[in-house]
Order: C-alpha cells, then structure tokens, then sequence
C-alpha cells in the first residue's frame, strides 16, 4: 500500500541502488508530505540506511530519481540535514562537543571562511535544546552513547534545515535520551520541518511516526501509520520470522493445542 | 655545545620540513591514513624519474609536478582498488605503492646512462650537506642554501593549505559523510591534501631523506596526539614536537657523531616513548582520583 502525495516534499521515483553486483533497492517509489515525522523501518539488511544515503547522494544509483521540494539535491542540499550513523565516525576524535555542533554551520559559510561568534552562539543554543549545555567543552570520546547521539543532533539543528534524514538515532542511546529525541523530532514537526528517521524497533514506532515507510529491497508501504501500521504489511516487510510466529498462532487457535496444559 | 652558521642552517632546515610534514601529518594520522604518507613517498619515484628524463634537472619544478601527479595517481588507484574492486584498504595501500615504486626503479635502470640520480640519497637525503649547497644567482650573487630555500617555500605554502582548508579538513577527517552530504567534495579535499603530501615529500627528499621525512610525517603527529584531545593544540604540540627533534636530533649526531636525519628520526621516537608514559601516567591518576 503505498499513499501518494499531491504537492510532496520529497518525491522518489524508481530508485535502484547496488552495492557491488549485488541490487540493495529495488524500484523503490514513494512521496512524503510536508510536516510529517516519517518513520523507514524494515529488518535488517533491508536497505533502511541505504534509501536515506542514496537520498543525500552518497551513494551511486542504477536507475531513478530523487526529487526534494521539487528540484534536484544539489539545488537544495543547504536545506536538507543529514544524521549518519553515530558509530560511523570515530569519537576519538580530538574535538569537543561544541567542535562538532559548529560542523552544522559550516554549510553556510562557504569555501575558506571559519565559523565566528555567530556560528558558535547558534551552536550553543542547540546543544541547549538537547539539554547538553553543560557539556559543550567536554571532549566527546568522554561523552556516553546517548549524549554522543544529542551532539549529532544539535549538530542537525545547526544546520537550521526544512527537511531531516537520521539513521538509527535511538540505536544504543538510554530511554532519557530517546525520549529526550522524540520529543523534539515531534515539535520540529509541528513547526513545519520534516523528519525521517531510520528506526529498528516496530513496537515504538506507531507511538513515535505519523507516517510509515516499510521496507525490504523492494517498497512494502508508505503512508499514515494508521493506514499502514497493519499485520498484514508487517509480515509483508518482516517476512519469515514474523509469519512462522503467527503461522504457530494459527495452528494453536485451531487446533485447541496449549503448549502450557500439556 | 656548539652553536655555528652551519648548525642554525641545518636544524632550522630540519625544523622547517618538520612543521610541513607535522601539519600535514596530524591529518593523515586523524584520517587512519598515516601509511598512505608511507606510500605515496615511494609511489612518486616514477614520477620523479619522468620529470627528471624530460626536463634534464634534478631540482625544480618539473620534478614536483611529476611526484605530484605521481602521488594524486597512486591515491585515486588506492581509492579504486578499495572501494570499487572491494580490496582491503591496507592490501590496496600494498599493492600500489610496491608497484609504483618498482615501476621507479625500472625506469631507472632503463635509462641509467642519462639519469644521475642516486637511491642512496632519495632514501637517507644528506642534511649535513645544506650548508655547501648554494644557490647561486646567473650574475654569481650566493643567495645560501638553497634547499633551505626549498623548505620555506613548502612551509609556507603548508601553512595556507591548511589554515584556507583547515574547516574542511576537519569535518572531511571527522565524519566525511556528513562533509558530503552538506556539499562538500570529500574526494578533491582527499585528493588536494594527498597532492601536498607527495609535494612535501620530494620537496623535503633530498635534504632529509625518505626515512626521516616519514617519521616527521607520522611520529610527532602521532606523540601530540597522546598529549591532548583539541584538535588546535594537537597541531600546536606537533609543531613544537617537530621543532625540537631537529634541535636535540642536531645535537646527539654531533655528539655521536652519527647520521643526523638518523638521530631526528630517533629522537622524535623518544619524545614518542615520553609521550605514551605520560598519557599512560595520567590516566591511571585520573582512574585512581576518580576511584
């Protein structure tokens, strides 16, 4: 089931991606509407994190196009944010907090100009909204999991974006963190931004997500959670495992068996 | 202790190719590249070679313009080899650079009657000799050493590589993903600071050697590192690092009287050691305060 937009913000048509030989999405195809907190999820494996890189053109595609507020990536890049991963980059890094933060400003300031004191006030107001002021100095390999994934947030909200793509954000990161993330990903909607988030965990996902992308090599759904969020779709994207669970299910409703009596 | 015309010549020589390379080596250590400065020092050679048969000199331009290209050559072969063949990065690191080299070497004995270039002073370099290497004006007006002019024009233009480029090579260094995804050219940033590297390289070559521009490269970089997590200072305790191995380095070769870039070479080795104790020192204090 896939919901199509009228005026999308972000519009994918027949995306192919291959890493090596090997195709890791296939004709992928779907619009967003402006303001929604989307949610990509899907097993392991599935391409999650490939759509969004493809997205951001970090990654070569076979076939298709990417469309954003109708024009081409590189038209609107400084309005576009990006969130890799946090374990794609190595936190032993020698900067601080603040270093990082201030990397979410550098877009605007072009070739060979260096961050000033406007820079750094913008970044010290978003490590303020992810509630890590009083971490600005600190050097980030002494940072936790969670407070990491804050920085890499308020380096995004530097970047003072209209739409955002994070990968995993929640992945290892403590529920005060997670809940920390949310909170704001929804009033950054509210505000007219809109997010997409790369997300693992099924079960949180219809309390966190407006909208829903499912995903596995090929589209499975897109559209309102309510919509979308069905069994049917689940086991469509999940496949094997989910489907023998339930195929169990099935066999116990009908056939009065209960593993507890015998 | 002696302090003559001729020392000051030589460690300010050495202290100026030891800033060069710190600057760009504290990039390459950030970037887990610090073997591709290894590797790009000897994939030049040929390079170096084809400059030399074309333009008949030894110095000059020619020279640096063919280790140049040589180095951004070797780099987009080590790129392709990992990222589109799929080799392991340090395999294609390898393969390239031996076969660069070998490629060098070659060429060399090919055309061994025309070349006078001595592998002998490619690989130990002879500072002692900045000195009595003039450079000299057509009209016979001794200007000094000219290698020592060598080296200020390679700091110099070190220094405004890195100061115009230095936010773009921190977050490339960082996270070059996020570097790419706000418009950023990762690959000409990589390539640029790859193309400095075999500048500096061969520039800094025939006055120190290959074996002490490689530690230069990599140890203080490596030692400051240790000292503290700011990227700034780190670069700031390379530079007084790189300083002061070729100031002691001068000293101890004198003293033992020993090869110079040897005993550079040793004492940035040493500074290493000191550096590992310390950090290693402070930690354990930190554990224990904590505790």
């Amino acid at each position: 089931m896939i919901v199509k937009v009228t005026k999308p913000v972000l519009e994918i048509h027949d995306l192919t991606v291959s890493y090596g030989k090997n195709p890791i999405l296939w004709n992928i195809d779907f619009s967003l509407p402006h303001g929604v907190l989307a949610g990509i999820i899907g097993p392991n494996g599935a391409g999650k994190s490939s759509l969004i890189k493809a997205i951001m053109g970090l990654l070569d595609v076979n076939s298709g196009y990417v469309r954003i507020f109708d024009s081409e990536m590189n038209a609107v890049r400084k309005k576009i944010s990006y969130v890799p991963q946090r374990e794609s980059v190595d936190w032993d890094f020698p900067a601080s907090a603040l270093d990082i933060v201030m990397m979410g400003t550098y877009h605007k300031l072009g070739l060979f100009k260096r961050p000033g004191k406007k820079e750094k006030e913008l970044a010290i107001k978003c490590l303020e909204k992810v509630n890590m002021s009083n971490f600005q100095d600190r050097q980030i390999s002494e940072l936790s999991g969670g407070q990491q994934q804050r920085v890499f947030i308020a380096r995004a909200l530097a970047q003072e974006a209209d739409i955002y793509f994070m990968d995993e954000p929640f992945a290892g990161v403590d529920i005060s963190t997670e809940n920390t993330i949310v909170e704001l990903l929804k009033k950054m909607t509210k505000d007219g931004k809109t997010v997409i988030v790369v997300h693992h965990d099924i079960h949180s996902a219809s309390r966190y997500f407006n909208w829903i992308i499912m995903l596995n090599l090929h589209l499975v759904a897109s559209g309102p959670t309510d919509k979308v969020l069905t069994e049917e779709l689940l086991q469509k994207t999940f496949g094997g495992k989910l489907a023998l669970l339930s195929d169990v299910g099935d066999l116990i409703k009908q056939k009065g068996f209960d593993p507890l009596k015998n | 202790m002696t302090f003559d015309h001729n020392a000051f010549l030589i460690i300010i020589t050495g202290a100026l190719i030891a800033i060069s390379c710190g600057l760009l080596g504290t990039f390459l250590i950030l970037r887990r590249m610090a073997m591709i400065g290894d590797a790009i020092s000897h994939a030049v050679l040929p390079g170096i070679v084809l400059a030399f048969l074309f333009s008949q000199q030894r110095e000059g331009i020619a020279v640096i313009i063919g280790a140049g290209v040589l180095g951004i050559i070797a780099t987009l072969i080590i790129d392709y080899l990992s990222t589109k063949i799929k080799l392991q990065h340090d395999a294609s690191i390898g393969v390239t650079f031996t076969w660069l080299f070998a490629i060098g070497i070659i060429l060399i004995t090919l055309f061994a009657g025309q070349i006078d270039l001595d592998q002998d002073c490619v690989l130990y370099g002879e500072i002692a000799y900045i000195p009595i290497d003039l450079w000299i004006l057509p009209n016979g007006t001794i200007m000094g050493p000219r290698v020592l002019y060598v080296a200020l024009i390679n700091v110099i233009l070190v220094i405004f590589f890195i100061m115009y480029l230095f936010k773009e090579l921190k977050i490339t260094s960082f996270d070059a993903e996020f570097a790419s995804s706000i418009g950023i050219s990762t690959g000409i940033i990589n390539l640029s600071l790859m193309g400095m590297v075999s500048y500096t390289t061969v520039s800094s070559f025939e006055a120190v050697g290959a074996i002490l521009v490689l530690a230069l490269l990599v140890v203080p970089p490596a030692t400051a590192y240790l000292l503290t997590s700011n990227l700034k200072r780190m670069i700031l305790y390379t530079l007084i690092i790189g300083v002061f191995t070729s100031l002691i380095g001068y000293y101890v070769a004198y003293y033992i009287n020993g090869s110079i870039a040897g005993a550079m070479a040793g004492v940035s080795g040493i500074f290493l050691l000191f550096a590992i104790i310390y950090s290693n020192f402070a930690k354990r204090i930190i554990i224990f305060s904590k505790a």
